[in-house]
């Protein structure tokens, strides 16, 4: 689950480390207080969306009256931002931080991920900040350090000297930079975070460490034990037809094809996309429908497959493991009614009574191709799809 | 011969009673396997399955005297029953629970290490010798004992590997899914070495997946260690970076971990490529000359 950058900033803030001074607003009017409240003549106004590179894409921008934020928040509140991560649609933009205004001498990076090969916590800092770390870590590797940590380790503060080093710190901002990673770590591991990263960390004209930015990922695993994250959950961020899977239990990805996919399992649902490519066709979504393909949850998926208007046929692909394909048949069937379902489906039944299952779909008062070889059940809906 | 479990495998379930438990282990006993007790905490002293209960572990190990447990609690509560059978002396755990928080499997993973433990999952469907003993969820009735040793990172993925091995008659001799999460208790190596070492497997077949890197080390691993023929299929060649497809393990961050990279290793290092899911069987058929 992601954070928005307000809402990871006040994690920040709980864990001691520097921020800059700030408020969130929700609607113009808000703006002239939140203003006066932080205090100063200038402001920095931030678009609050789940992506990066909204600087570059007009959502970040400085101020130095009230009546710029006012214009600026008309300006986003209730639209859409479209960074280079976004898709083509945008994020839609439902809140804007106001902070106050940071003179800044030098940005860095910094960053916390779990890193399986080490099986490890690792920081990665670099000299570097500001910009997009892929290019620095291809470009100027020397400029980044990878650096393995262990909560409650005694030799954190070594590390953290490490990382000093290759972010050029003085004797006083080693010194905040120690407690920063301290306290990163403290929050990374209570708050089950995936990510956490500073983008830019910066050393601001009175020469202390500042965190800029904040983009914070949690674990979704572990959010049953964080019911204070799961509030910050912004639904409006994320892709509706996802979202309403995710709901049900299920796992979906849209796609750009037009070939709808119903699997269960995520590595067949992965094998099922890729052999309909094989044969020349593109799928339109990648969806699991999981281990008991149910017909409540067939019914669900085939509603949310048929939300995406370019779809022209479906596959279903069931590999019936300890739930016996003749049921699956018959909740396949049933689901099809209930959704009324107006275009082509092909089935694919394999694995524990695959025959039966088959027969069941075959003598169906409803068109279902149902074929066993999942080669010529990929070949069909391809063709189906043209 | 076969590799971690056979019929002396002596099993334990923990969450035994609960629904998953039930299911399965009725399953697996249907099988063949021994399974010879369980444990619920709270439900010590009844019988389940016809098989004692126990409250913990250590009672069930005290009495049993297991060789190894498969764990179907769920998620929230999956480290402290891991931990507490490896440190009740089980030396094989076989977790099937998905959704464990990434940061608990580090402090298990570590916690196992050191202990000597060998854990297979979580997030999978187990590991089984066919004709022998199964701990797990797959369907026991796809399998055949044969030559063919088939390690996964999912689920339903191997067991298409299974049938189309099975259907050319090639059986297998084990299969283990290690799982699709980002901090697995055994990985692709560990397993090829087993599978190395095992006389009854003639060619090993190793289905990966989209993310991380645990291909790309298998395949330098084959490269150097490995004499058998390995066949490898990789899922995810049309998915988009960025998102994640359903394991937790399977995204391309970063613009890594794509298809096409690991195909590209695995092929560099003598890997046989089975281009297309439908096509594991006849690769391993077209390998082996049969």
């Amino acid at each position: 689950m992601n954070l928005h950058e307000y809402q990871g900033k006040a994690l920040f803030a709980e864990y001691n480390l520097p921020v800059s001074k700030g408020k969130i607003i929700y609607s113009a009017d808000e703006v002239t207080d939140a203003c006066n409240e932080i205090g100063g003549t200038s402001w920095v106004v931030k678009a609050q969306v789940h992506a990066g590179g909204r600087g570059k894409s007009g959502g970040v921008q400085l101020i130095n009256t009230p009546e710029d934020g006012i214009k600026f928040a008309e300006k986003w509140l209730g639209n859409n931002l479209v960074t280079y991560q976004t898709d083509a649609k945008g994020q839609p933009v439902n809140s804007i931080l106001i902070e106050e205004c940071t003179n800044i001498s030098q940005e860095l990076y910094l960053s916390a991920v779990i890193d399986r090969d080490s099986q490890k916590i690792v920081f990665i800092g670099s000299s570097e900040g500001g910009v997009n770390i892929e290019d620095v870590a291809k470009n100027m590797p020397e400029k980044i350090i990878y650096q393995g940590v262990v909560y409650g380790d005694k030799s954190l503060p070594d590390s953290a000297l490490n990382i000093a080093k290759v972010l050029k710190l003085n004797d006083i901002q080693t010194n905040q930079f120690i407690s920063m990673i301290d306290n990163l770590l403290r929050l990374f591991v209570e708050k089950d975070l995936s990510l956490l990263e500073i983008n830019p960390l910066v050393i601001t004209d009175s020469g202390d460490l500042l965190c800029l930015d904040a983009k914070v990922n949690i674990d979704s695993n572990a959010l049953f034990r964080h019911p204070e994250l799961l509030e910050m959950y912004d639904e409006t961020q994320e892709d509706p037809q996802e979202a309403e899977a995710a709901k049900n239990d299920l796992s979906y990805v849209s796609l750009d094809g037009n070939i709808g996919c119903m699997v269960n399992g995520a590595g067949l649902a992965m094998g099922t996309m890729d052999t309909i490519k094989f044969y020349g066709g593109n799928p339109a979504n990648f969806l699991d429908v999981g281990g008991t393909a149910t017909q409540e949850r067939v019914a669900k998926a085939f509603k949310i497959i048929l939300e995406d208007p370019d779809v022209k046929v479906v596959l279903v692909n069931i590999f019936g493991g300890i739930v016996r394909c003749d049921l699956i048949a018959k909740g396949i069937i049933a689901a099809i009614k209930e959704v009324e379902v107006k275009i082509p489906v092909v089935v694919r039944l394999e694995g524990n009574s695959a025959d039966k299952g088959s027969k069941i779909l075959s003598k169906a008062d409803i068109k279902i191709d149902s074929i066993n070889d999942l080669a010529d059940a990929a070949k069909k809906a391809v063709e189906l799809a043209k | 011969m076969s590799i971690l479990v056979n019929k002396d495998t002596k099993l334990i379930v923990q969450g035994f009673t609960g629904s998953q438990g039930t299911l399965h282990s009725e399953q697996s006993i249907e099988y063949g396997t021994n399974i010879v007790g369980g444990v619920t905490p709270g439900k010590g002293g009844m019988e389940h399955l016809g098989k004692p209960v126990f409250n913990s572990v250590y009672e069930a190990v005290e009495e049993l005297d297991p060789n190894a447990s498969i764990i179907f609690v769920p998620a929230k509560f999956c480290k402290e029953s891991i931990i507490e059978s490896a440190e009740a002396g089980i030396k094989l755990i076989v977790c099937i629970t998905e959704g464990i928080p990434t940061l608990d499997m580090l402090e298990v993973k570590k916690r196992i290490d050191d202990l000597g433990v060998r854990l297979i999952g979580p997030n999978c469907p187990g590991v089984i010798t066919p004709g022998e003993a199964k701990l797990g969820i797959m369907p026991g009735n796809i399998h055949k004992p044969g030559s063919i040793g088939i390690i996964s990172r999912s689920g339903t993925l191997t067991y298409e590997a299974v049938k189309q091995t099975t259907d050319l008659g090639f059986g297998q001799s084990s299969c283990v899914g290690i799982g699709g999460d980002p901090i697995p208790g055994s990985s692709f190596i560990d397993m090829l070495k087993l599978f190395e070492d095992d006389d009854q497997t003639e060619a090993i077949v190793l289905v990966g997946e989209i993310g991380g890197n645990a291909e790309e080390a298998a395949a330098e691993y084959i490269k150097n260690n490995v004499t058998k023929p390995v066949i490898s299929y990789i899922a995810g060649q049309t998915a988009p970076a960025g998102k994640r497809m359903g394991h937790a393990g399977a995204i391309i961050a970063g613009g890594k971990g794509t298809a096409k990279d690991k195909i590209e290793k695995l092929k560099e290092c003598g890997v046989h490529i089975a281009d297309n899911l439908v096509s594991i069987g006849s690769k391993v058929a077209e390998v082996l000359q049969r």
